[in-house]
């Protein structure tokens, strides 16, 4: 950037070198932007292997007919058989070590939690296994066709979102530590004290904070399409647009939740009463769809569900940035409304 | 022609619920003079000082400062004031260069970097980070940050509070430069020494009102005749003088 006289650079770009600075010498931060989200996604790949689909877990407990019970399902396709203890057998099953017990009485005795979806399908292997042993003839054998439809598995979809919850979280902990520090030290008010314009100090807040998204969205993604095989359907760009502008609405609340509060305490406080409702409802780990219809226009309208919906669209189904528009435009909106706000609410004295 | 007074306040009253800061106090400064607010922690030193400073605005009263009014003018105001707060830690991890440059950028006229470094005889510590620094190397910065834009008044809250006798002398010699090139300072402490070193005017405040003012020397003669004959009277002389207490008993 060109200097001016005297030596002088521009403001803006100065406030916002020095809060790159600053985080750039703090270890802690730089581990929670870039180290985390890696570890998050080996994680994420130890829970969930690229290839083949799971068995479902199967315990036995001792009883008359466990041999034959043994035979039958140690012989099957899908189904992974342990012995369990009747005193483990209640730990196992709440703890999903396995997903369904069977007692070996005569007829046998399945003992599942009917509310878990690997249960009711641990139950249907189970039976059919068990009743083929016993001699049920089969009237057919459907043809199967197995497709492996990309971008269908959990882990395609669960990786978007914790993108989202990233950039939400670092965003918003980011801006509201540095903040509520600077008004701590009294940093502040020393710097309302000289000429600064106060939306320079804002702004240079959120200026740092989008050179260091790119990172934090391309290394789980990244992670997430080389390691995990997630399809990359839309294109970069798209992606790039999607997560700058997520990022910018992100700073925008975050400064609005740094505006008044003195104390580090009460900051921690703040950000997550504003963010554990949308870690909840926001898509990030299951689909808002789970929430009842009177809830969908709140969850709707929520900076988060917008991010995550506009950056599955673009990662999953190869949306442009045209499809996600109204997305765009909420979270445009929940970034411009509360900088606003800020700058009328800040407390620099 | 410029305007003859730099600070000149009336009236000035400043509430925190029932605690009356400073009450009804009436105050001039003239151009190119060192004046002193002197008085015992708690007294209102602080809050005068901020008053002027435009960092907090007074229940009653007027304050009009190098001509101008906050209220009105507070943006140009700004660039010609120089301002070091008392308890002020700038951030950390920015060296003493960066930190320079940075309070450089925000005024319209003032000095290169490298002439704030030598004023403030901080040039072999421009690459440290300001954590590193000693608490004179600390506020020689904090007094070159107030000096960035060349100001014609410059406001000091404390400048030398916790300092050992050669920072301080240091942070002095600072100060004389600045005044010998036609600069106002206005600036608290609760040191006699100091204020008889550097002021040619005091107010001696108490309970947020003027108990006396004028001329150091003068405020020894009429006021602190020397109780030991061997000891020259002091300003901390007058103040025992006139409300039975010592200025730094807290």
């Amino acid at each position: 950037m060109t200097e001016r006289r005297n030596g002088r650079s521009h403001p803006l770009l100065e406030l916002t070198l020095a809060r790159l600075r600053e985080f750039v010498r703090e270890p802690e931060a730089l581990f929670w932007a870039f180290v985390f989200p890696i570890i998050m996604s080996v994680a994420l790949a130890a829970a969930f292997p690229a290839r083949g689909a799971r068995p479902v877990a199967v315990g036995l407990v001792p009883g008359p007919a466990a041999e034959a019970v043994r035979r039958a399902l140690g012989a099957a396709e899908g189904i992974a058989l342990r012995d369990l203890s009747p005193r483990d057998e209640a730990r196992a099953l709440r703890e999903g070590e396995v997903h369904l017990v069977v007692v070996p009485t005569e007829p046998p005795t399945y003992r599942f939690d009917p509310a878990r979806g690997e249960s009711r399908a641990a139950r249907l292997a189970v039976d059919q296994a068990l009743k083929r042993a016993a001699g049920r003839p089969e009237p057919w054998t459907a043809r199967e066709e197995p497709i492996a439809v990309p971008g269908s598995r959990y882990v395609d979809w669960l990786i978007p979102g914790l993108v989202g919850m990233n950039v939400m979280s670092t965003g918003m902990w980011g801006i509201g530590f540095s903040v509520v520090q600077a008004r701590l030290r009294k940093i502040l008010k020393r710097l309302v004290a000289s000429p600064m314009r106060k939306r320079d100090y804002l702004l240079a807040q959120m200026l740092a904070r989008i050179v260091f998204l790119a990172p934090e969205v391309a290394v789980p993604l990244a992670f997430g399409a080389l390691v995990l095989g997630m399809p990359i359907e839309g294109s970069i760009a798209a992606i790039a647009v999607v997560s700058l502008v997520g990022g910018l609405s992100f700073t925008g609340l975050g400064l609005l939740t740094a505006s008044r509060p003195r104390t580090l305490e009460a900051i921690s406080g703040i950000l997550n009463l504003t963010m554990l409702p949308m870690w909840v409802v926001s898509g990030v780990f299951f689909s808002t769809a789970n929430f009842p219809g009177a809830l969908q226009p709140f969850i709707q309208a929520l900076p988060l569900t917008a991010l995550n919906d506009a950056l599955r669209a673009v990662i999953l189904e190869g949306a442009t940035v045209g499809a996600v528009g109204g997305e765009l435009l909420l979270l445009a909106i929940w970034g411009a409304v509360p900088f606003l706000l800020a700058l009328r609410l800040f407390r620099w004295v | 022609m410029p305007h003859p007074f730099a600070v000149r306040c009336e009236r000035v009253t400043k509430r925190y619920g029932d605690l009356v800061a400073v009450d009804a106090l009436s105050l001039t400064v003239e151009r190119g003079e060192c004046f002193g607010l002197l008085g015992p922690n708690g007294a209102g030193k602080t809050t005068t000082i901020e008053s002027f400073e435009g960092l907090l605005t007074p229940d009653e009263g007027d304050v009009e400062v190098l001509g101008l009014r906050w209220r009105t003018d507070g943006a140009a105001l700004r660039q010609r004031l120089g301002i070091q707060l008392q308890e002020t830690r700038l951030a950390e991890k920015l060296t003493v260069e960066e930190t320079l440059r940075l309070f450089r950028a925000f005024y319209d006229r003032g000095r290169p970097v490298e002439e704030l470094l030598r004023l403030v005889e901080l040039e072999s510590k421009r690459a440290s980070w300001v954590g590193k620094l000693s608490g004179g190397q600390r506020q020689r910065l904090a007094v070159a940050c107030a000096l960035a834009g060349t100001p014609d008044l410059l406001f000091l809250d404390e400048p030398t509070t916790g300092l050992d006798p050669q920072a301080r002398r240091q942070l002095w010699g600072v100060l004389e430069r600045f005044r010998a090139g036609g600069g106002t300072i206005v600036i608290t402490t609760h040191y006699m020494d100091e204020a008889e070193a550097l002021c040619d005017r005091v107010a001696v405040i108490d309970h947020g009102r003027i108990i006396t003012q004028g001329r150091p020397k003068d405020l020894i003669e009429t006021l602190g005749a020397p109780r030991v004959v061997t000891r020259h009277g002091t300003l901390e002389d007058v103040f025992m003088a006139l409300t039975g207490r010592h200025l730094r008993d807290d």
